[in-house]
């Protein structure tokens, strides 16, 4: 728990520290270069703004709804038998579609039970250790005309499955 | 299937508030929920431009470059059957170092072009499906494409998430008052680790199994 503190802590400004003072000993005009490549990440962030704004929408829609409460009672035998957060299943499901609507979802998460607490935890892992899978797989196989994915599915439910396990498994030790 | 999602859940939340009668919570709930998205972007801007322009950084200097061409003989036990000066494998090395470093932007045009170039590796294998399509019909195989097994890899590869600091986890954890957004990078790592050892496992034993169908039967 205490290293992986220490080592969570320092990697930021490590990263940053070396990423600079590789550019400087190699010429490049470190500071307008940084200036150039903020002014793109603005831009990313400017064209999810609508996704995300019809999302958190949604997602708020259905919360004030009670069908998180429905659906988290409805399913909590399944999610206490493994230990996962009865916030958690939704999650998983929607983030095998898209990961922006599991954003609104992670959002939802952080706002009720807080960044910090054992479902915000298991929900920062989880979301940083897959990507989605259906997306991913309908895009990238549409981009070669794949139309057969033989056991692309099969292992990325594998993957999926052995993240969301490390997930719960890590953020029970940290806390 | 993101319009299924989006409407089913709004048509969805309506229909069950108007059952439980929370009609004005939804009210509330939608209206606040747009502004809310707008402080969210507020925050996020801040952490994605100290990144991306900390990578521009990286990329003028060569830096990711350099990388690329270090993955190589990680690339040669993933994709052993890829020839060495195939364009496929420099598309991969950028989209793997991409997700690896959580350049979005960057990492799924390479992928793409990394997926076409895996099909022309294909035709020039001679797998039936790939060729044009009146040579295909010619020969009177089916026209359906079956996913290689650099495919199957590659892909699964980019499921299972190679992405080191999770920077947006990060910025949204910070937007929701975390202690300590940045505490998640080593167990995300770990995590990371995990699911992608379990990927690259997984397509070994399935490579090993046996090369695509299609083309033997032709």
């Amino acid at each position: 728990m205490a290293i992986m503190t220490r080592m969570s802590d320092i990697i930021i400004p490590i990263i940053i520290f070396f990423v600079v003072g590789y550019g400087m000993v190699s010429g490049v005009k470190t500071y307008e270069t940084f200036l150039k490549g903020a002014k793109d990440g603005l831009k990313v962030v400017i064209d999810i703004m609508p996704t995300l704004i019809g999302l958190m929408v949604a997602v708020g829609v259905l919360r004030a709804s009670g069908f998180f409460e429905f659906l988290g009672v409805w399913l909590a035998p399944v999610t206490e038998a493994v230990g996962l957060p009865s916030q958690i299943l939704p999650l998983l499901i929607v983030k095998l579609f898209s990961s922006s609507a599991a954003t609104g979802l992670v959002l939802d998460i952080f706002k009720t039970n807080g960044p910090d607490s054992y479902a915000g935890m298991v929900t920062s892992i989880l979301m940083s250790c897959t990507e989605t899978v259906f997306y991913t797989m309908s895009v990238y196989f549409l981009a070669a005309k794949v139309t057969k994915t033989r056991y692309t599915l099969t292992g990325a439910l594998l993957a999926t499955l052995a993240g969301t396990v490390a997930s719960v498994a890590l953020a029970r030790w940290m806390l | 299937m993101l319009n299924m999602l989006w409407a089913s859940m709004i048509l969805l939340g309506v229909i069950f508030a108007a059952c439980t009668g929370r009609m004005s919570e939804v009210t509330n709930a939608a209206l606040d929920s747009a502004g809310e998205a707008i402080s969210l972007c507020i925050t996020m801007a801040g952490v994605m431009a100290l990144w991306m322009g900390l990578m521009e950084i990286a990329s003028k200097a060569g830096l990711i470059e350099k990388m690329t061409r270090g993955i190589g003989p990680f690339l040669s036990f993933l994709f052993p059957r890829i020839p060495k000066n195939h364009p496929a494998r420099g598309y991969i090395a950028t989209n793997i170092i991409a997700n690896v470093l959580g350049l979005g932007w960057a990492c799924t045009p390479a992928g793409l072009k990394g997926m076409e170039e895996l099909a022309n590796l294909e035709r020039e294998r001679g797998n039936i499906g790939y060729q044009d399509k009146k040579e295909t019909a010619f020969k009177g195989g089916t026209a359906e494409r079956t996913a290689s097994n650099e495919m199957c890899t590659f892909l699964i590869l980019n499921i299972s998430s190679l992405q080191l600091i999770p920077v947006n986890m990060i910025a949204y954890r910070s937007q929701y008052g975390s202690a300590n957004p940045a505490c998640i990078i080593a167990p995300a790592i770990a995590a990371t680790f995990v699911s992608t050892l379990v990927a690259v496992a997984y397509c070994k034993v399935k490579d090993r199994k046996g090369v695509i169908l299609d083309s033997r039967q032709s």
